[in-house]
């Protein structure tokens, strides 16, 4: 029996259609749009002006919070200006805008094609340069990395979980990372543990790929500790607490952190990001991004400098289908659909995800016929259509005594609900007044 | 058969009596001493239980009323300026008399002026539009047109138009009691004082962005020109943020800025039309600035 | 590209569950029952079916088009649903007017007087059975002797059902073992006797709840809980005196249990939301239908179980609540 976390999901069709598609470099964009709230907390401030020349690698942007990141160019070019940009929130928002000339690395950068196994940094040296080189998790959720990664006094990591499980449908990035560069990530996952000062890591995949699972598994015979655990397939094995109850069988309480039960996640991506900051001294400025659909001519797998335009992508993998009906950054459970093709890629971008017209629309609303299925689904074990109901009815109270914060925003209910009812879009609602209504309570 | 009748009979009426004595004495024991000039005062009040007041329901507006020493912060937007003194007086105070206000929208990005660049499909609700994105026109202050404010209304005061996609307030109807206001995730509604014969100019516009950028998403935006303020003879005119806005306390009515507006951004409301040579002028002119833009 | 995006929170897709697939799903259920009950009762059961669903469809139809003037809905398939349901909960010579009457209570008062689809607190056809009872008792206890096809509409031979001879029989003070016309097991379960037109076939219902855990339509909470309840319960009073209390595979046999705990018991709208709630519910009604059975007025009671247990589930939905992920912290396992 594999493993998987008990409670609720989803199976929806995995529709991973560039799973054989080799990760391919991007070309580099003419301009590129480099956002400063690419993670979550507060946007960095940018360092550079207008006219400015930089090289790829170059801190252009600082981390200007304890929740934050830096932000470095990902190409070589002069500034051309410091404005507001449409981002993947669906907000115009500050971003960098470099015009590009050239392909011009910083020097400290080891751009040699050979793999650097010998680990030679002290774990404090690990975490300032998963710091300075503005690691966020790459999973989606952009948490700046260094912030997991100390622990907070009174609390010990005991267990390192590194999340190979890709669980969104389409998206297929992380799974071309672990299968081209295995190598990479599981020296990172050894700086995550020596970082955090654990003996035991698991990475856990989902038994869809067993060419990842087999392919890590003959490397990781060499690393001590690293286990690879293949889990079943089901949605959302890739949230932070289902895997952790997935290969550990430990539940995280409500309101607390995946530390409080000792365990610590991060992606694959960001392992690889890990890798390369401190073996290669190479800044988060590129990252593999998905670019899918049905109609998509040529699936992808692209490696990509962010502040490229989706556009060019899309260009690159075929075009954009006549039938398109709507374009997702991110997997199609929890990504965001994007208002224009301008929008540039960013750290978070897993994915670029074109929905034919006929699957773009949602469904007319029907009556809740109350049958429940919003229930059994969910992962948290929440009540989301008692929570839609309380969240419509300003009842914010009552949202919050049910552990609306709980909700982990997987969709689940939503994509399983037979009236095709918008349970997430108003369980959000509740979720961010019930969130103002207790910060302003303890202040 | 008579015997039972006359049982049942004394039994039942026992049974009341006992029940008549519990409840006169659990009523004493329960008796909750209310102030009566509280039930008075809810009667005076319109007994909408908007909220308007900032308290829930009239009767808990009554109540603060009657237990107020000072009475000169609780005002009642539903009732006129005599109910409110019809009320203070009865509570022996002076009444605190507001200038009447009426909701106005100040967006005007209809269809035809604002084209929609994508279709939003989520849950119908602009709170939860506005927490998505910046919206389905290329504006990202205006209107979100999924009525929120029209759901709120409990005066039957709004409504919205499918032609235009915006919200419209009845006047007679509205009742300025500011639920619209604080619906409107956007803070388009704003209650402005009804004016003199009822005529309001204000600016129906809150785009903040800069002149070119608020003209390309919105051919009625405020594009932040400065005309309005440079030719309004009462400094009645701010600007901030690339926008105008007027001061209804000092605005004379005169009218000056609604001709100069570039992009026929301010709007008066209840005016007599004016002369055919008059719009022309304005019209020609609005063109003429915008060939020179 | 001309045409404007969609743009809508997450998730982007959805699965393939809907109402009207649900709606369908538990009507292709219901159509083994529906098979037997011709098979056993004929025309009978045909011209009573069909009526049902006709005027339940038309009377939804109607009250939404006339007197709430609302668009009509009747294509999610839950009129018609009710209409079937209803069907199964008569005899099948009930006469035409009064299936008529039971459906325009069943989706007049039943249904849309509380709003309509999803929010009605009691099982439509359920009201629109019992109403029947109440108010044509004699009709609607006159059971036709199951005789095949050969059995007429109109002038169908009537006897007992099981459970009101041994009722009756152990209210004379005989003894079960010594009744006459008590059907064996296997004949209970294949449904050989008289009853409601859809309730007698326990092996065509089971066919039915195979078909509706096969494709997720319902849990197996409902009917397990409720079967199992009323097996227990009449199982120990079989065990105190089997004389007087029939054995607990006859109960769970006759009358409308099997029905009831598959299609009636389990309808969405009326039943609780979680699997603990669930359970509550049936074992609530399994005990009511004991009780009315043994010592209630009536001999079968499950009707009226349901009903009362329909009037719990706001409060089993209030109190009972799933267990919350993170509720059991395991600390250094």
């Amino acid at each position: 029996m594999l493993k998987t976390f008990k409670k609720g999901g989803v199976h929806p069709a995995e529709n991973k259609l560039s799973a054989h598609a080799p990760i391919v470099t991007a070309e580099l964009p003419k301009v590129a749009i480099i956002p400063m709230g690419q993670h979550i907390g507060a946007p960095a401030s940018p360092l550079v002006q207008k006219g400015d020349e930089v090289k790829v690698g170059q801190l252009i942007a600082q981390s200007s919070g304890f929740v934050s990141a830096n932000i470095h160019a990902s190409v070589s070019g002069k500034v051309l200006k410091i404005d507001n940009a449409m981002d993947a929130s669906g907000f115009s928002r500050q971003a960098v805008h470099i015009t590009v000339d050239g392909d011009e690395w910083i020097d400290i950068i080891d751009r040699s094609p050979e793999i650097v196994k010998e680990i030679k940094a002290t774990p404090e040296e690990i975490i300032k340069k998963v710091q300075e080189a503005g690691i966020v998790g790459l999973g989606g959720a952009t948490f700046p990395s260094h912030i997991k990664l100390s622990v907070p006094p009174g609390k010990k990591a005991e267990v390192l979980l590194i999340n190979g499980v890709e669980c969104e449908p389409y998206l297929t990035a992380d799974h071309r990372l672990m299968l081209e560069k295995g190598e990479e990530v599981l020296i990172g996952t050894k700086l995550l543990m020596m970082a955090l000062g654990v003996t035991k890591a698991y990475v856990g995949i989902e038994n869809n790929k067993p060419d990842a699972i087999g392919h890590l598994r003959d490397i990781a015979a060499a690393y001590d500790g690293i286990d690879i655990v293949p889990l079943k397939v089901k949605y959302p094995q890739g949230g932070e607490k289902q895997l952790i109850k997935a290969v550990i069988n430990r539940e995280v309480p409500s309101g607390a952190l995946p530390i409080d039960v000792g365990a610590v996640v991060h992606n694959v991506g960001t392992a690889f990001a890990v890798y390369e900051a401190v073996q290669k001294n190479k800044p988060l400025f590129e990252r593999v991004v998905t670019v899918t659909g049905k109609s998509v001519k040529n699936p992808s797998n692209f490696l990509v400098r962010i502040g490229t335009p989706t556009s060019q992508l899309i260009e690159a993998a075929g075009g954009v289908p006549e039938d398109t009906g709507k374009i997702v950054s991110g997997g199609p459970m929890m990504g965001k659909a994007l208002k224009s093709l301008d929008v540039p890629i960013a750290k978070g971008s897993s994915g670029v995800l074109l929905f034919q017209d006929a699957e773009a629309g949602r469904r007319p609303v029907e009556p809740c016929i109350r049958c429940g299925k919003c229930v059994s689904v969910c992962p948290m074990g929440l009540e989301p259509y008692l929570l839609m109901t309380y969240s419509d009815k300003k009842m914010w109270e009552e949202a919050e005594h049910e552990r609306t914060m709980d909700c982990i925003e997987c969709g689940s209910c939503m994509y399983t609900c037979p009236a095709d009812r918008p349970l997430l879009d108003y369980i959000r609602l509740g979720k961010s007044t019930v969130g103002n209504i207790i910060r302003t309570r303890k202040q | 058969m008579s015997i039972t009748v006359i049982y049942t009979i004394l039994s039942l009426s026992a049974l009341g009596v006992a029940a008549a004595i519990i409840l006169y004495f659990v009523a004493q024991k329960f008796k909750v001493i209310e102030d009566p000039r509280i039930d008075e005062v809810e009667g005076m009040l319109p007994g909408a239980n908007c909220g308007g007041c900032g308290f829930p329901g009239c009767r808990g507006f009554a109540e603060a009323m009657v237990k107020a020493d000072d009475i000169s912060n609780l005002n009642c937007p539903v009732s006129d300026a005599t109910g409110m003194t019809a009320i203070a007086t009865y509570l022996g105070h002076t009444a605190n008399i507001t200038e009447p206000q009426v909701a106005v929208v100040r967006c005007n990005g209809t269809c035809e002026f604002r084209p929609k660049v994508n279709h939003y499909d989520g849950a119908g609700s602009c709170a939860i539009s506005a927490a998505l994105y910046s919206g389905d026109t290329g504006c990202s202050y205006g209107c979100l047109g999924e009525g929120d404010c029209v759901a709120v209304c409990k005066f039957d005061a709004m409504y919205m138009d499918p032609v235009t996609g915006l919200p419209v307030i009845i006047e007679e109807n509205c009742v300025a009691c500011g639920a619209c206001v604080k619906a409107c995730p956007k803070d388009i509604i704003e209650l402005r004082n009804v004016g003199k014969k009822s005529r309001r100019i204000f600016v129906s516009c809150v785009n903040k962005d800069k002149g070119g950028v608020a003209k390309k998403s919105c051919e009625v935006a405020c594009i932040g020109c400065s005309k309005c303020f440079n030719v309004c003879p009462f400094e009645a005119i701010t600007m901030a943020n690339n926008l105008a806005y007027i001061d209804y306390n000092k605005c004379k009515l005169c009218r000056k800025c609604v001709e100069v507006c570039p992009t026929n951004a301010i709007h008066e409301i209840n005016f007599p039309p004016r002369k055919p040579a008059n719009v022309a002028d304005i019209t020609g002119g609005a063109k003429a600035e915008e060939k020179n833009a | 590209m001309d045409r404007l995006l969609h743009v809508a929170p997450s998730p982007h897709i959805a699965g393939e569950y809907s109402v009207k697939k649900i709606m369908f799903g538990v009507i292709l259920a219901l159509l083994p029952a529906f098979a037997t009950s011709i098979y056993y009762f004929g025309m009978g059961a045909l011209i009573v079916t069909l009526t049902a669903i006709i005027s339940c469809v038309a009377f939804e139809y109607l009250i939404q088009k006339f007197i709430l003037k609302t668009t009509p809905k009747i294509s999610d398939g839950s009129a018609i649903l009710t209409g079937l349901l209803l069907a199964f909960n008569v005899p099948s010579n009930l006469p035409i007017g009064i299936i008529i009457i039971g459906a325009l209570v069943s989706i007049g008062i039943g249904k849309l007087s509380f709003g309509g689809l999803g929010q009605n607190p009691f099982n439509p056809a359920l009201v629109g059975r019992v109403f029947l009872l109440i108010s044509f008792p004699v009709q609607m206890t006159s059971w036709p002797v199951p005789k095949g096809f050969a059995t007429g509409y109109a002038d169908a031979i009537t006897g007992a059902t099981p459970l009101a001879l041994v009722k009756e029989g152990v209210g004379n003070g005989e003894k079960i073992s010594e009744m006459i016309g008590i059907p064996q097991h296997m004949e209970l379960f294949y449904g050989h006797m008289g009853g409601s037109m859809g309730e007698v076939s326990a092996i065509a219902l089971l066919l039915g709840f195979a078909f509706m855990l096969y494709r997720k339509i319902i849990t197996w909470h409902i009917p397990v809980f409720l079967i199992g309840t009323i097996f227990a319960f009449t199982g120990i009073l079989n065990l105190t005196n089997p004389e007087k209390f029939a054995d607990p595979l006859f109960h769970i046999l006759t009358g409308g249990v099997m029905l009831g705990a598959i299609f009636m018991a389990t309808d969405m709208v009326t039943s609780p939301m979680n699997p603990k709630g669930m359970a509550v519910f049936a074992i609530g009604i399994g005990i009511i239908t004991v009780l009315i059975r043994i010592f209630g007025a009536y001999p079968e009671g499950i009707s009226f179980a349901i009903l009362i247990m329909n009037a719990f589930v706001p409060i089993i939905n209030r109190y009972i609540k799933p267990k919350r992920f993170g509720e059991e912290v395991k600390n250094g396992k």
